[in-house]
């Protein structure tokens, strides 16, 4: 047990900090640094999916006026490591991936660069490819981990033969679609390269993730390379690496000598270059008795990366720890294709690996008759199932009920189809909602006392829209025991202290404990009336108590739909969430966290939807006319709440991450409660008008 | 080609020589350092652009600059009175109707111009009666804000906000 903080400031719904930079536009985004001389990078993309670039003719491009370079793989700088495929911009003339950098040009105004890169004649050896994901290839393969570094697949008990002998099973395929995260603010880099080495203003979730994987790719020492992000315009993971974009700025910011080159991404470009969740094809199969405990469950999934980087999404390892069945049995399998990295989206792993599950539990209980609350506290397991720890706090059951509470669920009528308003078919739906509550060891935070009781807490932390700026100085606050007034918060720089990406929703788990740790010491060193210019500095201290505990943060989704029963027009009216996360640090923000990823999983399971063309190995609905994502017009009544849970396992605020189990399950609840409505039980994401219609 | 221009931004005369290509959003961000207004799809897409042009909210990336010569431009940045903020800004912060800010200025400034459309009595999509009596209901805001999209969810809040503020 780690010695609880005591909260004053923590546990307030402080308003941002940086709210009024927010809502007047100045906060300054990584492409609005003001600079001198800037340049403009606009990049050249293959128009083929596999092959060779024969040719560039950069002539006309260049002859233009306004031009400061042209690159292609011909002449652009040499990297000194090539050994991530991904970031090897511009080294060979190889193709891997349509929409894969081939050139760039650099000029002085935005327009001539793009204009410029339009004149770029590239001519290709094209290949043939292969894009297409379907869980029938033959050329499937098991991974040697799934990410981060969970086992490709366990198998526990027996499990076929417990479905063999079970009075009632499920055994349905699911599927979920290629999403892109698209952030708001496009992926952006601004590169400096002079004397002092290469500065990057970047829009990203990790200052030091983004130096310390470029430095080698460079040949740079890291000290040479500082990366600044004071504000970030969203990220949802895509963020959370530096993708070839960093890469291609830093080549150019080589050949203008010592000017600025920047680099924003269009929307569209974004759809080739940054990432995506990768499309899954999920085989689920559930033996229960006929009271609906479980004898066995199976989660096979099959999805994609690319041949170039291997991704291993660990989609079904949530269902290793989430109900109780003695036979249990997971795995995971890859196609290779030649298709851009996917990467890191919201929940990766527990997102589209809940969705198969969690419809799977729904149909199991209309299969026995029970209702689907019951039927999961029923399977509410009282040790982690897959490691056989104790949970540091399981509440899974708790949200379910005060969910239903709050929702009406013991006026529901089970029976689907039977709900008519108007023209539209009405019914409910619930699903489980889990994220693990991760910790990592390597951030360092520095406290220095300033005059008239002030002190500066510094380190490399990011805010992404999260609430890093106002939470992290309400952490620092108790911990030094002052108010909030009295700390200057500085994060978003790598020449601050080393700090953790801001992802898997551990940030505020690892830089808070990191800054109470840190803050402790101090006090211990200089008492409550420190000199001016006192100083402690010190890293994340080791939690042993995650190695006696498993740590997960839990929640429950509820969903009403409403399907138009001539049109099949889908509409959610409302969306409740109930979660069980430790200690709330700031109930504005978190509420904003919770409602923003049922927000996104409300996107998911209504709209998004990359499409793959097999023709041309090109995202096709590239843009937000043709990606749709929620718009205000889509969300409804939409909220929520926490139960007040109390673990002192997890750090010294008692919280579990929040950043991203508001989407985990909120697809599954939609889907559920539009089999409620019509009586369709629709299995692949997204849900739309076409599934309802005869 | 290039063109001369004078703007009128956030109550500032501002002259500058641009190419005809400009858009109105770059010619206020990259050439006059006005980052206010933000660029999240460069394709009238998104809303993250917004500013009130002549008095409208308008989408700056699908604006040339060289047909604004002489537009009066007001962004978020230009909605403040002194120190005070606009009562929409205070809303905002007040329900927490943004997360990562990028989409915010676009979202005050379309709000501002949605709430005049209002006023002036433009029905919208889901304007049951364009003739009656009009009541601003959370789905009048819905549907009205909706050219503005937020990835980060914030839309319940926004609603929140602009409900607050609404007459
Ligand atoms: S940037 Fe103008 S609408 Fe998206
Ligand atoms: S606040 Fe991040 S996109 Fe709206």
């Amino acid at each position: 047990m780690t010695e609880p903080l005591r909260p004053r400031a923590i546990g307030t719904s402080l308003a941002r900090l940086d709210g009024r930079a927010k809502v007047t536009g100045t906060a300054i985004y990584a492409f609005e640094q003001p600079l001198e001389r800037a340049t403009y990078l606009h990049p050249v993309q293959a128009t083929i999916a596999r092959g060779r670039v024969t040719a560039v003719d950069t002539a006309t491009a260049e002859a233009l006026d306004g031009v400061v370079a042209v690159l292609t793989h011909v002449n652009a700088p040499r990297l000194a490591s090539t050994d991530d495929a991904e970031l090897a911009v511009l080294q060979s003339d190889e193709v891997a991936f349509r929409g894969q950098f081939v050139g760039a040009v650099i000029a002085d105004t935005p327009e001539v660069a793009r204009h410029a890169a339009s004149l770029m004649g590239v001519s290709y050896d094209e290949q043939p490819y292969d894009v297409q994901l379907r869980a029938d290839r033959d050329d499937l393969y098991a991974p040697e981990v799934v990410n981060p570094s969970f086992p490709t697949d366990t198998d526990d008990g027996d499990v076929d033969a417990a479905l063999e002998s079970a009075a009632l099973t499920v055994d349905q395929t699911y599927s979920t679609a290629m999403q892109h995260n698209n952030p708001m603010e496009p992926h952006t880099t601004v590169a400096i390269w002079n004397d002092d080495g290469l500065t990057l203003y970047d829009s990203t979730q990790g200052v030091h993730a983004v130096r310390t994987t470029v430095a080698p790719v460079f040949g740079l020492d890291p000290e040479r390379v500082r990366v600044i992000a004071p504000h970030v315009g969203g990220g949802f993971g895509s963020k959370g690496m530096p993708h070839a974009h960093v890469v291609l700025a830093g080549l150019a910011a080589q050949v203008t000598s010592g000017r600025p080159v920047k680099l924003a991404l269009t929307r569209q470009q974004m759809f080739s270059l940054v990432g995506y969740r990768t499309p899954t094809i999920q085989r689920v199969r559930l033996g229960a008795d006929s009271d609906g405990h479980l004898a066995a469950i199976a989660h096979d999934v099959v999805e994609q990366t690319s041949k170039i980087k291997e991704f291993a999404e660990q989609t079904a390892v949530s269902t290793r720890t989430m109900y109780a069945s003695p036979n249990r049995r997971t795995s995971h399998r890859l196609a290779a294709l030649d298709v851009p990295v996917p990467s890191w989206m919201r929940a990766p792993g527990e997102c589209p690996g809940m969705f198969g599950p969690e419809v799977a539990m729904d149909e199991l209980a209309v299969a026995c008759g029970i209702d689907p609350i019951e039927l999961r506290v029923r399977n509410e397991p009282a040790t982690d199932p897959e490691s056989g720890l104790p949970y540091s706090s399981r509440n899974l059951v708790g949200c379910l009920r005060e969910g239903a509470r709050r929702f009406g669920w013991d006026r529901r009528d089970p029976t689907p189809a039977a709900r008519r308003d108007g023209g539209w078919l009405v019914g409910t739906g619930v699903a489980s909602s889990t994220y693990p509550a991760y910790r990592q060891p390597g951030s360092v935070a520095n406290i220095r006392s300033g005059p008239d009781g002030r002190f500066t807490v510094r380190i490399g932390a990011a805010d992404i829209g999260t609430g890093t700026w106002t939470t992290l100085t309400q952490i620092a606050a108790d911990a030094l025991d002052v108010p909030v007034e009295a700390v200057d918060l500085q994060i978003g720089d790598s020449a601050l202290p080393m700090a953790t990406v801001a992802g898997g929703s551990s940030g505020i788990s690892n830089w808070g404990s990191t800054i109470v740790g840190v803050a402790r010491a101090f006090r211990d060193k200089y008492g409550p009336d420190p000199a001016d210019g006192s100083e402690t500095e010190g890293e994340t201290p080791d939690n042993p108590a995650s190695e006696r505990f498993a740590m997960h943060a839990f929640g429950a989704q509820f969903a009403e739909v409403r399907v138009h029963a001539d049109t099949g027009e889908i509409r959610v009216p409302r969306q409740l969430g109930v979660f069980a996360v430790g200690r709330i640090i700031n109930p504005r923000t978190a509420r904003s966290q919770f409602i923003g990823g049922m927000t996104m999983g409300l996107s998911m399971a209504l709209h998004e939807h990359s499409v793959m063309d097999p023709s041309s190995g090109h995202v096709v609905n590239h843009d937000f006319a043709e990606y749709h994502i929620a718009t205000n017009a889509d969300v409804g009544d939409i909220d929520a709440v926490w139960l007040d849970e109390h673990d002192p396992h997890l750090n010294p605020m008692g919280s579990k991450g929040i950043g991203e189990i508001g989407i985990v399950g909120a697809a599954a609840a939609i889907a559920n409660a539009a089999y409620h409505a019509t009586g369709t039980r629709v299995r692949d994401l997204p849900i739309t008008a076409d599934r309802f219609l005869p | 080609m290039q063109a001369q221009i004078t703007l009128s931004v956030d109550g500032e005369q501002r002259s500058l020589t641009i190419d005809t290509r400009t858009t109105l959003l770059d010619a206020l961000r990259e050439r006059l350092g006005v980052t206010s207004p933000k660029k999240g799809c460069d394709h009238g897409q998104c809303g993250a652009c917004t500013v009130l042009l002549d008095g409208r909210r308008a989408n700056t990336c699908l604006a040339l600059a060289v047909a604004h010569d002489g537009a009066r431009i007001t962004t978020a940045a230009g909605l403040e009175d002194g120190d005070n903020l606009h009562p929409l800004q205070q809303a905002f912060i007040d329900h927490d109707g943004f997360q990562c800010g990028y989409c915010t200025p676009g979202q005050i400034c379309s709000a501002v111009g949605m709430l005049d459309e209002f006023e002036a009595g433009h029905p919208s999509h889901v304007t049951q009666d364009p003739t009656g009596p009009q009541q601003l209901d959370d789905d009048e805001i819905r549907e009205r804000m909706s050219g503005n999209l937020c990835r980060c969810g914030a839309y319940a809040n926004i609603v929140a906000a602009i409900r607050a503020v609404a007459p």
